[in-house]
């Protein structure tokens, strides 16, 4: 009933709408077209006007509600990220001006030399001196902005320092799991035809690489970070392409399912000192999923905590390698599990 | 106006060049009048829009109202909308066949099928086509890629859910996603047939602009809107056979087991056989269609422009061989930059770093068509027909989406922004909303060539006003959203603690995009009212303007001119020169006049 009354109120707004605008166009025609076309332009040219304040205030009053809710410069949590928030302030600073300057010509013009009986146009066909200066100065500005993106594009996809820890990220719908090498520092080779979710190997990890042995899985938690230790994140994908966003530390990769993909970067504020800045207890880094990935991909959400030193070893101290839980398992039935979960082929990571 | 010329191309020579006799089937349906064809093109354009727009209703209703339940919904589309809610699956069918229908059919199709059709013979100076058949046979191949596209949407998997870029391995496995199944299949076979249709399109166009202009007619004298046309032409003969190639390579990997873009994969707790592919493969492919598309939709609508800015602004278009030139930087550049798509793929860093320069090169040439545009506004005469003020729009969006354009073309910057928001908003107002208002102008300023009649202007008014406010509405907020971070493609936020926070302005952009909606619809109803309703044109040249198609007869027939096609002496913009109005490209020079 609600929705018939609904189609009912629109069909009688569109009725009396047409019908005006019917009207309207038959007044002009009674009135003289010339004359209702003089007046109409003059409407037209004030509303643009009109458009062009409204317009600017807008911008100023979405700035102002809005402003507020987006990440902030320089609020970044990763080195990184202060490069990143440097190249947009840069990049806002131009395009702001050549915004302001360029719609303020456009509708100011649209309203100055409306049409009047006074004014003929001018024949201004060309004028290269004219053409020259809106050719090169986008070009000089434009090859500034490109330099200085570039230098923090190398900057930043350069290698990871040597001293970097090395975390693996891996997606399918519609969860994370992350893997941490354990103290020999080596992520132990997978393949993706030993994974195994009834045996416990859900990365598809090769028990006979002894590197797999002490590597630690992790997930259902948040991935642990060390503040100010640069991390170098490998990251994967089983099933689809995902991508592993981090809109407070800027960043972003693809997750691609035959083709690992790497970045780094260092986190430089804890979670802790996030929730004071921002003013919110519930704050949490999270991972978002950017790629689109299938009916859950709004759901795929994952979580970074950055701690110091102290508290990540503490976490650390009470995770058990996969290997050794599976070890237990075969020690204790038959020893086929192993053969099961061994494969063949020697397969690079 | 200059009742003269009318009489002299009418009254001379009564000698018919095609004789013919047509009934409804070939005057209608399977006509080989580009006229005519360009009509169906824009028809079946519309009702596309009408669907895919209606589409975006459906999303924003989720998006601005994720916690409401619309009975509605489930009443109409049953077990899509269990509860009165759009279920997953459907959203992103929602959206991947808002895009595909957008992108593709309504302004690739839709807008190069109308005006090229339209306009390339009347304003070079043709009877028709290179070959009329051809053009024929390419509406023909997008009616039939548009009834496969529809008839996908009413499958029991549904339709293609893996966005409109189709990424494998999502869009190759149906056990991915149910919009993967027997949808995708349709969804490529549809797109490749498009892809004949648009072939066969553009081979006429470059064909008809190189080898049918009228005598006099050198290249330098052709309007903008031609020059447009051939670029982007060029463009999508040279782009579209990728996509074509990229999409049959993925037609076997869903059905004969090849792995072109499968590696290492498990899913739905099974490991596939497939070893050695590339997923990255399919997005090259795709975007080197994929990013010249953006100028196959955007290029048509910049030389529409620059005919209607100049021809109601009374001045010539400003720096018209700077406009020539900037057109030919954009075709080129165009095709170079696919890959700013894919910064954050994983791609060698010194690659991408090429992909920078080349895709922010693109800001020189766009920046001199803006600062042409209003030069040559600038001291006219302004006439605001709505076509003017589609055109004062277009170039309003053009700027405002374009700029964000440096913002994402700069990796750095991409790493951050990339498949947020700020994203969707950028592309929408640049090749979405702009192209609209350029299409929007298009139809408004040659609709009394195709029906002889006027668009209500009040109509268009209203229309005009209520969509350009409302999509600086939708779309403005959204750089906002993206600025925080906020991924595109999600449903509902709630459960993010760095997303939920727009809830507000999500349902405040969704009311606007119903107003903004329904304002479409009272476009829609101008359009086939004033087809045959509306006010009747009395002038044979009722805009004053200079170029060829205002010489023929105010309903021309297969053949568009009566007697001979006239010849051109002159350029197309000699407005209000030498104290004249406007001077018609076939009048031959005064004494001590120079003409171009």
């Amino acid at each position: 009933m609600q929705t018939f009354l609904i189609i009912l109120i629109l069909l009688l707004g569109f009725y009396i709408v047409i019908q005006i605008a019917k009207a309207n166009d038959l007044m002009a025609i009674i009135r003289g077209e010339e004359k209702s076309r003089k007046q109409s332009n003059k409407i037209s040219a004030y509303m643009l006007l009109g458009f062009l304040i409204v317009g600017l205030f807008g911008v100023y009053w979405t700035h102002h509600t809005l402003g507020d809710k987006v990440l902030k410069f320089g609020s970044a949590a990763s080195d990184h990220g202060i490069l990143v928030d440097e190249m947009i302030k840069y990049t806002l600073i131009i395009t702001g001006i050549v915004f302001f300057i360029t719609q303020i010509l456009l509708f100011w013009y649209s309203f100055k030399y409306r049409e009047s009986d006074e004014r003929k146009s001018y024949y201004f066909p060309h004028n290269n001196k004219l053409e020259l200066i809106w050719t090169s100065v986008p070009a000089i500005v434009l090859a500034i902005l490109i330099v200085f993106g570039l230098i923090t594009w190398y900057k930043i996809t350069g290698a990871a320092p040597k001293d970097s820890m090395l975390v693996e990220i891996t997606g399918s719908q519609f969860k994370w799991e992350f893997r941490y090498p354990g103290n020999d520092g080596i992520l132990g080779k997978k393949y993706y035809k030993n994974i195994d979710l009834a045996n416990d190997n859900p990365l598809g990890q090769i028990w006979d690489d002894a590197a797999n042995h002490d590597d630690i899985y992790v997930s259902g938690e948040p991935m642990h970070l060390v503040v100010n230790k640069p991390v170098k994140l490998i990251i994967g994908a089983k099933d689809v392409v995902h991508s592993v966003g981090l809109p407070h530390f800027r960043l972003k990769m693809d997750a691609v399912p035959g083709t690992p993909t790497t970045i780094w970067f260092t986190p430089i504020k804890t979670t802790k000192q996030m929730q004071k800045e921002t003013g919110n207890s519930d704050f949490v880094y999270e991972i978002a999923c950017d790629q689109m990935c299938g009916a859950g991909h709004t759901g795929m959400r994952g979580e970074i905590l950055v701690e110091t030193q102290q508290e990540f070893d503490q976490w650390m101290k009470n995770k058990k390698p996969k290997w050794a839980t599976i070890k237990k398992e075969t020690t204790t039935t038959a020893g086929d599990q192993v053969s099961a979960s061994t494969p063949a082929i020697p397969a690079t990571n | 106006m200059q009742p003269e010329i009318a009489s002299r191309e009418v009254g001379h020579k009564e000698q018919h060049v095609h004789h013919h006799k047509e009934t409804f089937i070939t005057k209608y349906i399977f006509s080989t009048d580009h006229k005519m064809i360009s009509k169906q093109f824009l028809v079946t354009g519309i009702i596309w829009a009408l669907i895919g727009g209606l589409f975006s209703v459906l999303f924003r209703l989720q998006l601005g109202f994720p916690d409401h339940s619309f009975p509605i919904l489930e009443t109409v589309f049953g077990r899509w909308a269990e509860g009165g809610k759009i279920h997953a699956e459907f959203y992103y069918a929602l959206i991947t066949m808002h895009g595909t229908i957008l992108i593709f059919f309504v302004l690739t199709a839709g807008l190069s099928g109308t005006f090229s059709n339209m306009l390339i013979p009347l304003q070079v100076g043709a009877r028709d086509m290179a070959s009329p058949f051809m053009n024929m046979l390419s509406y023909w191949f997008f009616f039939i890629a548009s009834i496969i596209m529809f008839s996908s949407l009413f499958v029991q998997t549904g339709p293609a859910s893996g966005g409109w870029t189709a990424y494998p391995p999502l869009s190759a496995l149906g056990q991915a996603s149910s919009g993967s199944k027997v949808g995708m299949d349709l969804w490529i076979i549809s797109m490749a047939l498009f892809v004949v249709s648009s072939l066969l399109g553009n081979l006429n166009y470059i064909s008809t602009i190189l080898n049918l202009r009228t005598k006099g007619m050198s290249m330098t004298r052709l309007p903008l809107t031609i020059w447009s046309f051939l670029f982007t032409a060029i463009l999508g003969a040279l782009a579209f056979p990728v996509l074509l190639s990229g999409l049959i390579l993925l037609l076997f990997d869903r059905n004969l087991g090849t792995s072109f873009y499968l590696s290492d994969i498990f899913v739905a707790g099974q490991a596939l056989s497939n070893e050695g592919g590339s997923a990255i493969l399919f997005q090259h492919l795709f975007w080197f269609l994929g990013h010249p598309e953006v100028y196959i939709i955007i290029l048509p609508t910049m030389g529409v422009v620059s005919e209607i800015l100049a021809i109601n602004a009374r001045k010539p278009i400003f720096g018209y061989t700077a406009m020539i030139g900037s057109l030919l930087a954009i075709c080129v550049l165009a095709l170079f930059v696919w890959a700013h798509h894919m910064f954050v793929t994983g791609m060698n860093p010194f690659l991408g770093s090429v992909f920078v320069l080349l895709t922010l090169l693109i800001a020189v040439p766009s920046s001199i068509k803006v600062f042409n545009w209003l030069t040559t506004i600038w001291r006219g005469n302004i006439r605001f027909t709505p076509s003017m003020l589609y055109a004062i729009g277009f170039v309003s969006f053009f700027i405002s989406g374009g700029l964000t354009g440096i913002w994402l073309g700069n990796s750095t910057i991409d790493i951050h922004l990339h498949d947020t928001m700020f994203n969707i908003a950028h592309f929408h107002l640049v090749m979405g909303v702009a192209a609209f208002f350029g299409m929007f102008a298009g139809v408004y300023h040659w609709f009394p060539k195709m029906f002889g009649r006027y668009m209500n202007n009040t109509l268009s008014y209203i229309h005009f006003w209520v969509t350009l406010a409302g999509a600086y509405l939708i779309f403005w907020p959204m750089h906002y959203q993206g600025m925080a971070g906020m991924p595109r493609r999600y449903l509902d936020k709630s459960m993010w603690v760095s997303f939920s926070q727009f809830h507000a302005l999500d349902a405040m952009i969704s009311v606007v995009t119903i107003i903004v909606f329904l304002a479409q619809i009272l476009f829609v109803f101008n359009f086939f009212y004033s087809m045959y309703k509306g006010r009747r044109c009395r002038s044979i040249n009722p805009w004053s303007a200079t170029t060829l198609e205002w010489t023929t007869p105010i309903n021309p027939g297969h053949g568009n001119w009566v007697g001979e096609i006239p010849e051109v002496k002159r350029w197309a913009y000699d407005y209000s020169k030498d104290g004249r109005d406007f001077i018609l490209q076939t009048e031959g020079p005064g004494e001590n006049e120079s003409v171009h």
